[in-house]
């Protein structure tokens, strides 16, 4: 399911037909807000007419007769102004960040039904990277590039106007700069969106070397290579500058280029145009006022052009996100009798047990070539307990993944309580598991907000009696606020074992008929780790468990314990059993047994 | 500003002094270009077409003499064109070297800045990277540097320009009508403050905005790396609701933000348009009046238009200076932390010889001791093989043996050869002791740049066979790019035993007659471990080897056994003595051996 990455092929109009339908919503205030540019634009291009009139009535003629009518007017014109730039810009502010909220809210809402096989193939910050920038972007493209156009289009047309109204030749010597310069900046500006992006580039390099010398200083002092370090930085940093004096080269250049083309119409108007001063100093000077007015627009609409080309990047990359289709999904029918992820029909969900059974379960990650179920064949009948054992990395979490559907087999199927886990819908399954991960993962919040997340309807005293169950009373006892203390980001604010203990309470307050215990207590110190075990074997009565075991010792009580290596399942068995037969799980049983005594012996 | 900072900004200024200097004047020059091109077009209005006599000054006179006087130019208005062409060229190319020379120079400021900074910080003591937070430092290394940049590059010299160009406007317009010049400055204090204000007001706006970007993009954050969580509770809907409802909040935020942006704009507009209006109706009415010509009126009207959106700026940039200040601060701190240094008279001796521990107490600041009266001898060559449990002090041991920790007068003494290790370089001391970690850290690099990081003349050659005896050789050539393949966050990510024998191969490039491996075979299986050890005797005979372990197989060759417990020194002896001596070696020995 990985995103298809068709980017040489992209997408026609700069991919602004995607983002249309998150526009629809705004169109009427979207309307409200050109009209209202347009408005103020009017009043920016008459605003020389006022000095026209000041330089040939007043002056001119000699005469202030109508002066209180020119300031009441001009005043009423620069309000107006200030009014309509009020509506618009707050108006253009509105569409930015209400597009941008509900571009976040559909790449947010669609990700939590996206497998996790998506989350595999794509890191977490590239994702992240999809809900928070890419939309910023977009958001500001149809708002504020939007605005722009608007502004310094109508401020263009309108002068181009009302010059070709005063005086057509002259206007037109006028107006055949504009292309001329357009020209040149589009060429600038396309040089220096290159430069910019090298620079941005070589930034998070620098970045990344901070933080390398940063967290690294231990093994950066123990091999005496501080001025290695530092000289390889000083390279980059040396790039850096040579990049960005090389775009301030660019910019210069730019900037120069925009102000000498308004000196030149200005030459222009004087040496084409001069003859009118002689009678109409008035219109001498709304024609300078408009010849070195009319390149900064130009460099603005540039700017928006050059805006949507860089966006389009961001427009693909978000609308790929949402064409992305979960390789794990319910049918339509499913759909129909028990809900979706966000409205289920919990009226017509079956009671779960807890049976579970693979039936010639054949299985490869879809980003692996290898099968690593092969033909699997196994009973796991409600109430007992499993084990799965086995080096790191060995592949122990595959059935897990089977289990909890977030794979699908590729071929064969897993039942629950007899029936194929697709006939039902995800949630229906997952509102019957409780997990607890290796490093347990608490959201920010309060510790009850945490233990409620599985069941948000139990009551205290529910909470009171889970927390007892799994000996986590005391966290929470030695905290002050108890139950409503903080727990940081991340759960970042407890410690590594007091997180796995409520992240554990959390599992059975949602009273799970199927219990899967991810290596959990790998993370955690010894008293802790004997706490945990006398919780796991009170909890997993009547329940089906799945434990994936980092100590051996603690699984030998358990129904079957599967061994691992090189992600198939080698031997299969109880722990007596395995014992016997003198293979791989006596091998790391034995070797497990031995640090483990070592270490009590040396405490 | 306080003394240190500017002592500091002075010092970040080496090398760029003449390039800043060179851009506040073509910023100058610049700014004056700008006065002429009004006064070529009142001289055009009022003189050469509107035939007036002229009130310029005999200089200038002397110029348009040359080109055949006013009333030859009104006949040939190009010459006034070429003019305005000639000073635009004049100002755009001013104008180009203040662009490059004002980055060039606030570029060199922000590298001499990041390289000192991270020269500095790569010599500050261990002890001072465990006591300030990552995030924290590195914040103050990049976006505490971003905001001075921004200072420095933009602020500072729109100040600089901001106040030449007001200064030169203003006296030009002084220069045509100084009570029309009074006019047009009374609005601009309030121009100024209301933007100030504005500015001081709105950054707290902004703060909030940030605060909350940052709790969204949290819950965000949280939702990716705890998709397991989610969908095994099946609480998709309930995070997509709590992500809408910050979503929904934070936009708000947004919106009443804007509403107070949106004001701010059009109120200073409305003001900078009462103040252009008061220049042209006063303007009018002086020439009605007869005090000033309609070219003058024009040319005034230009120098005003000048003003009106640097005074806009104004109130912003000084807004804005003071988070330029906190940011040195906190960048003056990492820059006043003091660095390592060694001991006057610190000597460079040979390493080869005996390591002496000489009742050695240790502890960390505000802790309980961790090490306690130890005391051994290890002789130059050997084998020293240390066992102990989780807090039981070896690690510290280590750290002080490599001085990564300094051992505190009255609590013993290090001696390596006779010589006490605080009167040795740090750096000759720590060359000559190789460590592998017991969490190694590997750089984003090439592998085979990682093993070859301390030296930087090894061939390949050299370093594929300090890969071959850490058992590493294998396992990289199966890489699609070999010793190529790039470490780390945009590279491959490899396991902790493979970690580990690439830091032991990093070691063994090194050649140091003093190694120590800190319960670094703990992540490769007891096969690989008896290899690598096997190599390491072949090539490292003659050097001073202590191996930290928990396996007995490990350590049983060692010359020289102790055995750690809460800091204190339990048991030392050779194996041979060690394993019929009843205490605690014995029983793990025991254990390990299956008896």
């Amino acid at each position: 399911m990985k995103e298809i990455s068709n980017t040489k092929k992209s997408l026609p109009f700069f991919g602004v037909g995607k983002i249309l339908p998150f526009m629809y919503k705004y169109r009427g205030i979207m309307f409200f807000m050109v009209l209202c540019g347009l408005a103020g634009s009017v009043v920016d291009i008459a605003l020389p007419l006022f000095q026209r009139y000041a330089l040939d009535h007043f002056i001119g003629g000699g005469t202030l007769d109508t002066l209180p009518y020119f300031i009441c007017l001009y005043i009423f014109a620069i309000l107006t102004a200030g009014a309509t730039n009020y509506i618009a810009c707050h108006l253009a502010m509105r569409i930015e960040v209400n597009v941008n909220k509900d571009l976040r809210n559909a790449a947010f809402s669609h990700l939590q039904t996206l497998s996790l096989s998506y989350y595999n193939q794509n890191s977490v910050g590239y994702i992240h990277a999809r809900i928070m920038s890419d939309t910023s972007r977009i958001g500001s493209l149809v708002s504020w590039t939007v605005m722009d156009c608007v502004w310094h289009l109508s401020y263009l047309i309108g002068s181009a106007g009302v010059m070709l109204a005063f005086n057509p030749r002259l206007a037109l010597m006028v107006i055949l700069i504009i292309p001329l310069i357009a020209v040149i900046f589009s060429f600038f500006q396309k040089k220096l969106i290159r430069v910019n992006r090298e620079i941005r580039e070589i930034n998070s390099k620098i970045t990344g070397n901070f933080n390398e010398g940063i967290t690294g200083a231990k093994t950066i002092k123990t091999l005496v290579i501080e001025d290695k370090m530092a000289e390889h930085f000083v390279a980059d940093t040396s790039e850096i500058r040579t990049k960005t004096v090389r775009s301030a080269h660019l910019r210069g250049m730019f900037s120069a280029t925009m102000n000498f083309a308004s000196s030149l119409a200005l030459a222009v108007v004087l040496w084409r145009g001069g003859y009118i001063a002689e009678s109409e100093v008035g219109t001498f000077s709304l024609f300078m006022s408009y010849a070195q007015g009319m390149m900064e627009p130009v460099r603005w609409l540039i700017d928006a052009v050059s805006d949507l080309i860089t966006t389009q990047v961001n427009i693909e990359r978000f609308s790929r996100l949402l064409e992305t289709q979960s390789d794990v999904s319910d049918t339509a029918e499913v759909i129909e009798k028990y809900g979706d992820s966000f409205n289920p029909k919990k009226e017509n969900w079956e009671p779960i047990r807890g049976d579970i059974e693979f039936e010639d379960v054949s299985f490869r990650y879809p980003d692996g070539d290898e099968y690593v179920l092969e033909h699997f064949n196994l009973k796991i009948p409600y109430g007992s307990s499993i084990a799965i054992v086995g080096e790191t990395g060995a592949g122990k979490s595959t059935l897990v993944n089977l289990i909890c559907r977030f794979f699908e087999p590729t071929s064969g199927r897993v039942l629950i309580d007899s029936k194929d886990a697709k006939e039902r819908s995800q949630l229906w399954l997952h509102s019957a598991i409780g997990y607890v991960l290796q490093t347990p993962h608490l959201f920010s919040g309060t510790i009850r907000e945490n233990l409620l997340y599985g069941n948000p309807g139990a009551s205290d005293d529910d909470i009171k009696r889970a927390l007892k169950l799994v000996s986590a009373e005391s966290v929470t006892e030695h905290l002050e606020k108890g139950l409503e203390s903080d727990v940081g980001e991340g759960g970042d604010l407890l410690s590594a074992g007091e997180k796995q203990l409520i992240s554990f309470a959390r599992a059975i307050l949602s009273d799970p008929k199927i219990l899967v215990l991810d290596e959990a207590t790998a993370s955690v110190d010894t008293i802790t780790e004997q706490k945990l075990q006398a919780a796991i074997n009170n909890v997993i009565k009547g329940r089906t468990s799945i434990v994936i075991a980092h100590r051996l010792s603690t699984i030998r009580n358990s129904d079957l314990i599967l061994v691992v290596k090189n992600g198939k399942i080698v031997e299969q068995g109880k722990h007596d059993e395995l014992m016997d037969k003198h293979g791989y799980y006596r091998a790391l049983y034995t070797r497990q047994y031995e640090m483990e005594a070592t270490e009590s012996i040396l405490e | 500003m306080k003394k240190g900072k500017t002592a500091l900004i002075r010092r970040f200024l080496k090398g760029c002094r003449i390039m800043f200097i060179i851009s506040i004047l073509s910023a100058a020059l610049t700014a004056f270009a700008d006065m002429v091109t009004p006064q070529i077009i009142r001289a055009a209005i009022d003189n050469a077409i509107g035939g007036n006599p002229p009130d310029f000054p005999e200089s200038v006179m002397r110029i348009v003499n040359f080109f055949g006087g006013f009333d030859y130019l009104g006949e040939n208005l190009w010459i006034m064109a070429l003019a305005i062409i000639v000073v635009a060229v004049v100002k755009v190319g001013f104008q180009y070297i203040f662009r490059v020379s004002n980055t060039a120079a606030s570029e060199t400021l922000v590298k001499n800045m990041r390289d000192s900074l991270f020269k500095h910080i790569e010599h500050l003591p261990f002890s001072w990277h465990m006591k300030n937070r990552t995030g924290d430092i590195i914040q103050r290394c990049t976006s505490d540097i971003d905001t001075i940049k921004n200072f420095v590059s933009e602020q500072l010299s729109s100040i600089f320009r901001i106040i030449i160009l007001l200064v030169l406007s203003v006296t030009f317009m002084t220069s045509m009508n100084l009570p029309l010049t009074l006019i047009a400055l009374i609005p601009t204090p309030v121009i100024i403050a209301y933007s100030f204000i504005f500015h001081r007001k709105i950054g707290k706006g902004f703060e909030k905005c940030d605060e909350n970007e940052g709790k969204l993009s949290a819950i965000a954050q949280e939702n990716l790396t705890g998709v397991r969580v989610v969908r095994a509770f099946g609480r998709e809907k309930y995070e997509r609701d709590r992500f809408e409802e910050h979503n929904e909040f934070y936009t708000g935020l947004w919106i009443s933000l804007s509403k107070l942006m949106s004001r701010f704009w059009s109120v200073s507009d409305i003001l900078a348009g009462i103040q252009i209006m008061l220049v042209l109706v006063f303007g009018a009415v002086f020439c009605v009046e007869g005090s000033m010509s309609s070219g003058e009126y024009v040319a005034f009207i230009s120098y005003n238009s000048l003003l009106v959106w640097p005074i806009r700026q104004l109130g912003r940039m000084i807004s804005e200076m003071s988070k330029a200040g906190v940011s040195i601060d906190r960048v003056r701190y990492i820059m006043e932390s003091e660095p390592e240094h060694d001991r006057p008279g610190a000597t460079e001796p040979d390493m080869s010889g005996d390591i002496v521990f000489e009742h050695v107490s240790f502890a960390y600041e505000g802790c309980p001791a961790v090490l306690n009266d130890i005391s051994f001898t290890m002789k130059g060559g050997s084998t020293l093989g240390i066992l102990g449990g989780t807090g039981s002090g070896k690690s510290t041991l280590i750290m002080l043996l490599d001085r990564l920790y300094d051992l505190p007068d009255n609590c013993g003494k290090i001696t390596v050869g006779g010589v006490n290790i605080a009167d040795i370089k740090a750096e000759h001391l720590r060359k000559n002791i190789g460590v592998v970690l017991q969490e190694p850290f590997l750089f984003s690099r090439t592998i085979s740049e990682n093993i070859g990081i301390t030296r930087s003349d090894a061939s390949l050659s050299e370093i594929r066979a300090a890969a071959k005896a850490a058992c590493l050789d294998d396992t990289v050539s199966a890489f699609s790019k070999g010793y190529d393949t790039v470490v780390g966050e945009r590279g491959v990510t490899l396991s902790g035993g493979q970690k580990q024998r690439a830091a032991i191969a990093r070691i063994l490039t090194k050649n140091s007659p003093i190694l120590i491996f800190d319960d670094s075979l703990s992540a490769v299986d007891t096969e690989t471990d008896e290899k690598i050890r096997a190599s390491l005797e072949e090539r490292f005979g003659s050097a001073s080897i202590i191996i930290i372990s928990h396996r007995i197989t490990t350590l049983s060759k060692a010359d020289k056994i102790i055995v750690l417990e809460h800091g204190k020194i339990v048991e030392q002896g050779t194996h041979e003595e060690l394993k019929n001596l009843g205490g605690p070696y014995q029983k793990i020995f025991e254990i390990q051996s299956g008896v």
